[in-house]
C-alpha cells in the first residue's frame, strides 16, 4: 500500500460526526415526486415532521414548516400522514429546477 | 432524567439522526431511528449491529448521526454495550471523567435481538448492565435482500419462503414473541415495552423510561419495511397504525410487578385482513390461512389482557 493511500484511512475508522447534515449521501436527486405544502390549509399539526424518515421537515417560528428538497427522497409519507389533505405530491417534471 | 415529552409541539426540536443516509424511501427502521434519536437527545452513544440501519446509514466514512456510534457485529450488539457500560462506570468511579453517564442504546434488528444476537442481548440483562437494547422490528433480514427471520409471520412470502404449490402459504412457522421471552427470565430487568412509529409520542416517552430505568431496558418497536413487505412507500405509518388496529402487534409495557399494561388499546379492533391486504408479501394467502393469522392475533392480544372481539371482514 502507498503512503498516499494509508493516510486517507482514518485511524481505527474513526471519523468525525455530521452537525446538522451527512453531506456524504446526498439523496434528494433520488425524488420522482415532490411534496408541496398549501400554507392556509396547515394547522402545524406536526405530523409530517415526526414521521419523516430523513428528518427534511423543520420548523421555523416565523415561516411555517420547511422542506430540506436535498435531502427528500420523495416518499410521500407527509402526504398521507396529513390529516387536513394540505400537501401534495408533484412529479419532478413539473418543475423548472 | 429525562422528561416526559407531553406533546408533539414540546418534542425536542434538535436532531441527533440527521438527513443523509441511504435507506429506502420510506424506511419504517430510519424512522424510529430519528425518534429515537430525538427522544434520547445528545448525551448518547449508540451501538450498532450488522443490519439495515448499519449498512444504509454508513456510507464510506460517514454516516447521519450527531452522537458517537460503534459498530458491531450482528451476533454481539448486547456484549459491545455491557463493555461500553462498565467502563464508563469504572472512568466514572475513578474520577477520570467528569461526564455525565451517557445513554447507551443498541439499535438492533430483529436478526440482531431475536436470533443471532439473541444469547449477547440475553447475557446483557442477566448482568444487569445498565443499557437501552431497542430491537426495531420489520420482520425479515432486510438488507440482504428479504430472508425469513423469527419474527416473520406466518404466511408471509420472503426469498427463504416462497409461496409455490407444495407449500401454498410461503412461511409455515408462526413468528418468536420476543418481548415475552424478555420479560420472564432476566431478573435484573428494569424496564420493557413495544412501541410503534404510528404512535410517535408513546414510542419516544417509552424511550425516555427505558434510559431513565437504572439497568437494562427492552423496547420492541415495530417497523415496517416497504421493500420487504412490498407496499408504497408512503403507506409505511399508515400500517404501522393498522398492525396496532387489527392486533397484530400490541402495544403495552411490563410494570415492576412484571404484569403487562396495554398502553394504548384500539376502540374497535378490526379484521386482519384489511392489514394484510395491503401488502404483496400475503398477496398470495386463502381464507384458511387469513383465518390462522387472525387466531394468532387474538391470541396474542389476550396474552397481554385485551379481550379479543372481532368483526367479519367487510366484502
Amino acid at each position: 500500500m502507498s503512503a498516499h493511500a494509508t493516510k486517507e484511512i482514518p485511524f481505527a475508522g474513526t471519523v468525525p460526526s455530521p452537525q446538522t447534515e451527512n453531506e456524504g449521501m446526498i439523496t434528494g436527486h433520488w425524488r420522482t415526486r415532490r411534496p408541496v405544502i398549501d400554507r392556509d390549509k396547515c394547522t402545524e399539526c406536526l405530523m409530517c415532521w415526526i414521521s419523516c424518515p430523513d428528518a427534511c421537515i423543520t420548523q421555523d417560528d416565523n415561516k411555517g414548516l420547511q422542506f430540506n428538497m436535498k435531502y427528500c427522497k420523495g416518499c410521500g409519507i407527509c402526504t398521507t400522514t396529513c390529516p387536513v389533505g394540505a400537501i401534495t405530491n408533484v412529479p419532478e417534471l413539473d418543475f423548472a429546477d | 432524567m429525562l422528561e416526559e415529552i407531553k406533546s408533539l409541539r414540546k418534542a425536542p426540536r434538535e436532531e441527533c439522526y440527521v438527513p443523509g443516509h441511504r435507506t429506502c424511501a420510506g424506511c419504517g427502521p430510519a424512522l424510529t431511528y430519528r425518534q429515537v434519536a430525538k427522544a434520547a437527545g445528545k448525551n448518547t452513544i449508540f451501538i450498532g449491529p450488522t443490519g439495515c440501519m448499519y449498512v444504509a446509514n454508513t456510507s464510506y466514512g460517514c454516516g447521519p448521526w450527531t452522537v458517537p456510534w460503534i459498530h458491531a457485529q450482528i451476533t454481539n450488539g448486547g456484549a459491545v454495550a455491557s463493555g461500553i457500560e462498565a467502563a464508563y462506570k469504572a472512568i466514572i468511579r475513578k474520577k477520570k471523567t467528569d461526564a455525565e453517564f451517557p445513554a447507551i442504546i443498541v439499535m438492533a434488528g430483529d436478526g440482531g435481538s431475536t436470533d443471532i444476537g439473541l444469547q449477547a442481548l440475553s447475557a446483557a440483562f442477566y448482568r444487569g448492565h445498565d443499557i437501552l437494547f431497542i430491537c426495531y422490528d420489520n420482520e425479515s433480514y432486510a438488507n440482504t435482500g428479504i430472508q425469513t427471520s423469527p419474527t416473520t409471520p406466518y404466511g408471509a412470502w420472503t426469498t427463504f419462503t416462497p409461496a409455490g404449490p407444495v407449500v401454498p402459504e410461503g412461511k409455515k412457522l408462526l413468528p418468536k414473541d420476543n418481548p415475552k421471552i424478555m420479560a420472564h427470565g432476566h431478573p435484573e430487568l428494569k424496564y420493557l415495552a413495544t412501541a410503534s412509529i404510528g404512535y410517535p409520542l408513546d414510542l419516544m416517552n417509552k424511550v425516555r423510561k427505558g434510559i431513565n430505568a437504572k439497568g437494562p431496558a427492552y423496547l420492541h418497536i415495530h417497523a415496517p419495511c416497504p421493500k420487504g413487505w412490498s407496499f408504497p412507500s408512503d403507506k409505511t405509518v399508515e400500517l404501522a397504525k393498522l398492525a396496532v388496529d387489527t392486533g397484530m402487534f400490541q402495544l403495552y409495557e411490563l410494570t415492576e410487578d412484571r404484569q403487562y399494561r396495554v398502553t394504548y388499546q384500539p376502540k374497535e379492533l378490526k379484521p386482519v385482513e384489511e392489514y394484510l391486504k395491503l401488502q404483496g408479501r400475503f398477496a398470495h394467502l386463502q381464507p384458511e390461512h387469513v383465518a390462522k393469522l387472525q387466531n394468532f392475533a387474538q391470541g396474542r392480544l389476550q396474552e397481554v389482557g385485551i379481550e379479543a372481539t372481532v368483526p367479519p371482514a367487510a366484502e
